[in-house]
């Protein structure tokens, strides 16, 4: 997928963040990197249309307290906060994973994140995957942890078939994390202050290297927690891919009262997704970023942005039965089918001249974008279906993807969120910065409303491949000087 | 010479696999901490392990039903701003 070209002369000396990118963030990758993680759902933009995951939630201890985690409700790492899953003995997790995998054979990764540290738990987690391997060997396994035990387990984690390890590191200054974490469980005691923010960040740094050593995969995620962590994580970055790491993945703080937690209760604000993704823009430079993470329950199934986890409950995967060779051959013509699809070279997309800007004295600035699609890289959706937008940065540059935006990031209770207007005053929020929408088609009240908010909807493109949608239309506004006024976005940092 | 699981455990498991003496076992609707096995880890560790790995404030209590972890112990949420929520 490559980006649209738009015809301009070439800035000198830009970021590499910008150019030449794609919306692909695999295109960063080494060759034998992307390889490995061409079809794992969570890390390519392209394959998460296309393959499934699913978690499982084996791991209910932890070993240590976040100030954005509330231990009533999942690990808040990896999973949505205020949500509870079902815990699953290794055994019925094992099944699950069967189960799935016989009824979505584009399945291809199974995880463990939760509800607590999967390495404070390692007997669950190494029971389970030691029997997904045994009934589905080609499923990858991937595991989170906050890293406090992961020097411990390194070796282990290295013979299974587990390539993809994620590590939370918020920090690597102890007197930050003492601002992050009340206390860890070490060698028998309750540790707290900067005694345990050190305990901890050496644990993750030696876990990190381990890992890597041993041709692990490693990705990290960082949770940003403005004025705590937020100017620090820069350096976080740099250094973990300096160890090895492959991907960098920043999450926004999700902090609300009713959760319970320490940053909720203390109304510690959240990142607008404007300050995330300068952070994201900020940290590229260093690393490769993943900017479409939609930071999964720990019990999830089915494609990003899906969860299928009903369909399989404990009483109804109880009742299945299944030939594991059928399944698995299922698996694998499907899985072929699909990467033979996405290696197809793409329909070339039209080139988006621009002629008329370069003759105007004031430059347009780059704006974002939202895009309501359903996949297959269209502007295929309703706006009122959309659960989430892609959001795309374009300039006199070309067009780049920069991240999602959920609308029910902002969403509180799950009632709320189906009430219409509800529903569209949280899209509307979610769309924060964006000037313009394209959206397959959408209705009167959400358009008004969006006009009201300075977002311009559009379904003039429905249909259309995304980029050459967003180029045309920015194009078009910039033509019409509707952008004339735009405040810089993006603040891409050579 | 006992700790006693009330009401407030989430059943997060942690402290079972701790326990030296094997007092600790699932239960419904929580956790429960069987007493004539309890030794409070006297000789085993400094420090109780089931209250040294529990998440969640006022779990467990002492023989006086004093919790090993009072409020704002381990979250660091002032208990008064808990209070005022409700
Ligand atoms: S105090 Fe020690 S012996 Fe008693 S239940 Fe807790 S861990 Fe077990
Ligand atoms: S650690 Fe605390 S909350 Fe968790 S099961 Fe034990 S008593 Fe309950």
């Amino acid at each position: 997928m490559a980006t649209t070209p738009i015809e301009i002369g070439k800035k000198s000396g830009c970021a590499a963040s910008s150019c030449g990118s794609t919306s692909d963030q695999m295109s960063h990758l080494p060759e034998h990197i992307r390889e490995r993680v061409f079809n794992h759902p969570c890390y390519s933009e392209q394959a998460h249309h296309h393959f499934a995951r699913m978690h499982v939630a084996v791991a209910p201890a932890c070993n240590i307290q976040c100030n954005y985690c509330n231990r009533k409700y999942d690990c808040a790492n990896e999973s949505r906060p205020g949500v509870v899953s079902e815990l699953l003995h290794p055994d019925q997790a094992i099944k699950k994973v069967i189960a799935v995998a016989a009824a979505i054979p584009q399945m291809t990764v199974v995880g463990i994140a939760g509800p607590g540290d999967p390495l404070a738990n390692p007997e669950r987690t190494f029971a389970t995957f030691r029997g997904i391997a045994e009934y589905a060997p080609d499923i990858k396994l991937c595991v989170s942890t906050n890293g406090l035990s992961l020097p411990q387990h390194a070796e282990e984690l290295s013979r299974h078939n587990i390539d993809h390890v994620t590590i939370t590191i918020n920090t690597l200054d102890e007197e930050i994390g003492a601002e992050i974490y009340p206390w860890v469980f070490w060698n028998h005691r309750r540790i707290r202050g900067r005694a345990a923010a050190r305990i901890l960040i050496e644990q993750q740094q030696r876990g990190l290297e381990m890992l890597t050593e041993r041709g692990v995969l490693v990705k990290v995620n960082s949770v940003m927690i403005p004025g705590v962590n937020d100017s620090h994580l820069k350096e976080v970055s740099r250094v973990v891919k300096s160890k090895g790491a492959f991907l960098h993945n920043v999450m926004p703080l999700i902090a609300e009262v009713e959760h319970g937690t320490y940053y909720g209760v203390m109304e510690q604000p959240s990142p607008t997704a404007q300050e995330l993704q300068a952070l994201q823009d900020a940290c590229a430079g260093d690393m490769n970023m993943m900017r479409h993470c939609r930071q999964c329950r720990a019990d999830a199934v089915g494609l990003l942005g899906e969860d299928r986890g009903a369909e399989f409950t404990l009483d109804k995967i109880e009742a299945m039965e299944f030939d594991y060779e059928e399944i698995r051959a299922r698996r694998a013509a499907v899985q072929s089918a699909i990467a033979e699809e996405m290696n197809k070279p793409k329909v070339q997309v039209a080139t988006v001249s621009l002629a008329s800007l370069k003759r105007r004295a004031v430059a347009t600035p780059p704006v974002l974008m939202a895009v309501a699609s359903k996949g297959g890289n269209v502007v295929n959706q309703h706006f009122g279906h959309a659960t989430e937008f892609l959001v795309y940065e374009a300039s006199e540059a070309g067009v780049r993807f920069v991240g999602t935006r959920r609308t029910d990031q902002y969403c509180v209770g799950s009632d709320h969120c189906d009430e219409g207007e509800d529903k569209l005053a949280l899209a509307i929020t979610a769309l924060d910065g964006c000037r313009a929408v394209l959206c397959a088609r959408i209705g009167i009240t959400p358009w008004e409303a969006l006009e009201a908010a300075g977002i311009k909807p559009d379904s003039d493109h429905a249909m259309e491949p995304i980029e050459e949608a967003v180029a045309a239309l920015y194009a078009a506004m910039a033509e019409a000087g509707e952008l004339s006024d735009a405040p810089s976005v993006g603040a891409s940092v050579a | 010479m006992a700790l006693k699981i009330v009401a407030a455990c989430v059943n997060c498991w942690a402290c079972e696999p701790l326990c030296p003496s094997q007092a600790i076992s699932a239960a419904v609707p929580h956790f429960i901490i069987d007493a004539k096995k309890c030794t409070e880890c006297d000789g085993d560790y400094a420090d109780a392990q089931c209250a040294s790995i529990c998440p969640i404030e006022c779990a467990i209590v002492d023989g006086f039903d004093m919790p090993l972890n009072p409020p704002g112990s381990l979250t660091n949420i002032p208990p008064e701003r808990l209070a005022a929520l409700g």
